[in-house]
């Protein structure tokens, strides 16, 4: 034995193990990482795999057949109507857990449990925990599971999920668990209602009560009506206009203090939102009924807009029992198909931008936030001191304070602007009990209209309009959900939470939610604008987006015989409404000689535009650097005098501002002595734009899909840009159909023609499966961006031997 | 020979153990062959190394190769390493040997010293 050599060795090995085997920073533990049969590489699918297998689990009660086709969709057969959803668990969990669980991590607030100390990542985790998201996903859980018809189902999809996850080895991880050096966790109901939460957040969690609330600091009251208008001017609601409405089953009383207490209360706010879901959260869908169409049959089409990420939030199956026989796009985190269709009816879905969340002032009796003022006395608080892990330091416990408003989301220890007793407490219809998973249940085995209104019923939050159309003519769209009983500007600020007068006194009757059945226009459109005409008798405030509604209507009117083909190239149209109200105002109120040549060459290209945001258009780029310096010129001294946070009026309620009075108190900068006017900010800013132009165009030569670089990012984000889809050669903005942004777009578009022979059309901006090693990561993105479709493959069981299976997996019981 | 047979055992064993055991096992392997085959440090070291890097590194071109390189591209850009994945694979290889090597060479080491030969 050689000691000194053997010593050397021996240190040096299991230093280089011990090295090797742990997570520094953000390096991965290189050797489990690399090694080629437990690390990444195992990961790398081999581009002939075809996934077959046969399974056996005790926990089915029959047979089931998945049929994967060539695109990669899973054609379930199961003999089983609890079954299918086991499988439905199993195959999000084969092909998306890493995502399914990172979705509801973030959703629970957990995110620094898993990617280590960063304040900004604790601060969004502490922001969902006082927020109430684990509370609200508590509180349907709850419902989930008492609820005798849909818990096996739910049952079923968890033991689906937990089956795969029990199945997994080191080397069969997701890529990303290895990369971040964590392991999947057992999947539970609760995690399903997180995963709804998340959409709930995502998609009724926009509201500017703060922001208003500052703004109400330095504006009047009718200011705040100009800037933030509850009716657009050139609004199409889906409701056709003129539609009589019954007389409100609730009207809510303002309390008699409103005046001084509320309107006239000019406490600025001091709070800092961390994450707040994007403002252009919102999709198409309309339905033509068979009077209008080529076949005689309804045609039913939606394009849910979201943020895009890959792996892309939706996974496309055909789930087959025998009551059901359903396809469309599912939700990898919960069972059923979320948008689809089956042999009798298809469904969509838009966003009802309804505000469903305030907020009150609260007052603490002391830092010790036990005891707080409510109804002339002392309450006590029900405290919940939320436990955040976080990776690589001290565990944080925050405590939460809950009051008969909700929990209490600012106070001194967040958001370190608040200070002393005061802090905000938040009111929001997703904390409310209820099973909105369960609808899809229904809705996936309904045969007509009225199945589908049944579905429906109870279905809370995030408010939806709910589009049908059935195989025997029917179509119709009801915004549903729940909604609060408004008195007349109530909620749209900071409300006083010191007693009870502020609550919402009620909410608004189910059957008097805005909803249309057959119109005689012969069509339906929604596209996330107010619902309704101003006779509506109920004050309902929210985040409707105007322009795209505006461009679907006008289409729709205009044709007859619709083909499935035309409503493609309307779900693809790049007509931009907005610039077609904005740029005439420019060109007639522009003088002309105090531009330079290349503005005058920049001006001519916007006078020949036919105000398609096409991928190459130059002029669209021109356009919205004018706009967007002129947004800037109008609101920038105003603002000035805001506190953060704010938010300034819309694109659309600038252009309806200006058009409407050409001498607009909002024109002048308050700033300089002189009065400006509409000719001199739309020249100055023209002006501005211009130079910036003329800089970008050495760059991209102004071409709007360079200009807007369009990205579907990876979950994590840019700390993994390598899986991300960069450089993506689209058109759109957020006022075309079309309405693909920098990050944002068409996360699903759908054509249902329901002829007897369903006839349907899809695509996504991502691939079905979630391994950034698999040649079906990305494989959808180039043909979505180019507007292509793939015809929907409803199989019947007897074509298992079709050119188009790819692979096949059997279940069973034994 | 017997490096060639150092090296056909180490990467064989390590393979088969790599199936069922922790990546590091392949430690364990090389040690075992560096203290059953008697060989100069030297050799045993280069055996239970070489053994790994064509391991790791065959493992990893065959993967990669049926891959089409979609993911190898990915991680390579992750790494900083440019978008061809050669590089990934021998970095993979390397150290998959490195450790390999030491392994070896910490069971060699516990042989007994071999007395110098003498030539008459």
């Amino acid at each position: 034995m050689r000691i000194v050599p053997f010593l050397l060795a021996t240190v040096l090995t299991l230093a280089l193990i011990f090295g090797l085997d742990r997570k520094w920073g953000s390096i991965p533990p290189l050797g489990r990482f690399l090694s080629p049969q437990q690390g990444f590489w195992q990961n790398a699918e081999p581009a002939g795999e075809t996934y077959s297998e046969t399974l056996h689990f005790p926990q089915l009660k029959g047979k089931a057949t998945v049929y994967l086709d060539d695109r990669l969709v899973p054609h379930v057969f199961a003999e089983n109507e609890a079954d299918v959803y086991f499988i439905q668990g199993y195959l999000h969990a084969k092909f998306r857990l890493w995502q399914m669980e990172f979705q509801t991590f973030a959703g629970a607030g957990r995110l620094s449990e898993k990617l280590g100390n960063d304040p900004r990542i604790l601060r969004y985790d502490r922001e969902q925990r006082r927020l109430g998201m684990v509370y609200a996903a508590e509180n349907t859980a709850r419902v989930m599971e008492s609820d005798t018809a849909s818990r096996p189902y739910f049952d079923a999809y968890t033991a689906g999920v937990n089956a795969y996850i029990h199945s997994l080895t080191k080397s069969s991880l997701p890529v990303e668990y290895k990369l971040l050096d964590y392991q999947p966790e057992d999947w539970s109901n609760f995690k399903i209602a997180l995963f709804l939460k998340v959409m709930s957040k995502d998609l009724a969690g926009y509201e500017r009560d703060l922001e208003f609330t500052n703004a109400k600091s330095v504006f009047s009251l009718a200011d705040l009506k100009d800037l933030y208008p509850e009716i657009a001017d050139s609004t199409v609601p889906i409701v056709p206009a003129g539609t009589p409405f019954d007389a409100p089953g609730i009207v809510p009383v303002k309390p008699a203090s409103a005046d001084s207490l509320y309107f006239g209360n000019d406490t600025t706010l001091q709070v800092r939102e961390i994450n707040k879901p994007e403002r252009t959260n919102g999709s198409n869908n309309w339905a033509v009924s068979g009077s209008r169409t080529a076949s005689g049959a309804p045609i039913l089409c939606n394009d849910p807009h979201l943020t895009l990420s890959l792996p892309s939030i939706w996974f496309e199956m055909q789930l087959t029992t025998p009551t059901m026989n359903a396809y469309g796009a599912t939700f990898p985190g919960s069972p059923s198909v979320i948008i689809g269709f089956n042999d009798q009816v298809a469904f969509g879905f838009t966003n009802a931008m309804r505000d469903v969340k305030d907020y009150y002032a609260i007052r603490f009796r002391d830092a010790s936030k036990r005891e707080y003022w409510y109804n002339g006395a002392w309450q006590p608080t029900t405290i919940k001191i939320e436990e955040i892990k976080i990776n690589g330091a001290p565990t944080l416990h925050d405590t939460v304070a809950y009051t008969a408003f909700g929990p209490v989301m600012y106070d001194e220890s967040f958001t370190n602007d608040v200070t002393g007793t005061k802090a905000i407490a938040v009111r929001w219809v997703a904390h409310d009990p209820s099973n909105e998973g369960a609808m899809w249940f229904r809705l996936n085995r309904a045969k007509d209209y009225n199945d589908c209104r049944e579905a429906i019923r109870g279905f809370v939050c995030p408010g939806q309009n709910m589009l049908f159309a059935s195989k025997s003519g029917d179509i119709a769209i009801w915004q549903q959900g729940r909604f609060p009983a408004r008195w007349d500007g109530q909620g749209l600020f900071v409300m006083p939470g010191e007693d009870s007068s502020y609550a919402w006194q009620g909410f608004i009757p189910e059957d008097e939610n805005p909803h249309v059945v057959n119109p005689a226009q012969g069509f339906i459109q929604s596209a996330n604008q107010r619902p309704v005409d101003a006779s509506y008798p109920y004050f309902i405030p929210g985040n409707y987006i105007v322009p795209r509604g505006i461009t679907i209507q006008s289409r729709l009117s205009g044709l007859q015989a619709v083909t499935p083909q035309q409503m493609m190239g309307l779900q693809n149209s790049y007509d931009n409404s907005l610039a077609a109200d904005a740029v005439p105002l420019l060109l007639r109120t522009i003088d002309r000689a105090e531009l330079d040549a290349k503005a005058k060459g920049f001006l001519r290209e916007l006078e020949t535009w036919n105000f398609h945001a096409d991928p190459d258009s130059r002029a669209m780029t021109i356009y919205q650097a004018w706009l967007d310096s002129l947004e800037r010129s109008v609101w920038d001294d105003e603002f000035a005098r805001i506190r953060e946070p704010q938010v300034r009026p819309d694109e659309q309620t600038l252009v309806e501002l200006l058009l409407r009075d050409s001498a607009s108190r909002f024109i002048d900068n308050i700033n300089t002595p002189a009065v400006e006017t509409l000719r001199g900010i739309i020249t100055s800013a023209f002006t501005n734009a211009a130079r910036g132009l003329a800089v970008e165009e050495g760059t991209n030569g102004l071409s709007w899909w360079k200009h807007k670089q369009a990205t579907i990012m990876h979950l994590l984000r840019n700390s993994l840009m390598p899986f991300a889809r960069e450089g993506i050669r689209a058109g759109g903005a957020g006022a075309t159909p079309n309405a693909i942004t920098k990050t944002h777009g068409p996360s699903w578009r759908m054509v249902v023609q329901l002829t007897s022979t369903t006839e349907a059309y899809g695509i996504y901006p991502g691939g079905q499966s979630g391994n950034p090693g698999s040649r079906f990561y990305d494989n959808f993105i180039d043909d979505w961006a180019a507007g292509k479709y793939y015809r929907l493959w409803v199989m019947k069981a007897s074509e298992s031997n079709d050119q188009r299976v790819l692979g096949t997996i059997h279940f069973s019981n034994n | 020979m017997r490096f060639l047979v150092s090296i056909l055992l180490v990467a064989l064993f390590s393979f088969i153990a790599g199936l069922f055991l922790p990546w590091w096992s392949l430690a364990i392997v090389a040690f075992l062959v560096g203290l059953l085959v008697p060989q100069s440090l030297g050799r045993s070291f280069l055996a239970g190394f070489l053994g790994i890097f064509l391991l790791w590194g065959f493992l990893a071109a065959w993967i990669d190769l049926a891959n089409n390189h979609v993911l190898s591209g990915k991680i390579a850009q992750l790494f900083k390493l440019g978008a061809a994945s050669v590089l990934l694979i021998l970095i993979t290889a390397l150290i998959g040997a490195l450790v390999g090597g030491f392994a070896a060479l910490s069971g060699a080491s516990l042989r007994p010293a071999r007395r110098l030969r003498t030539y008459a």
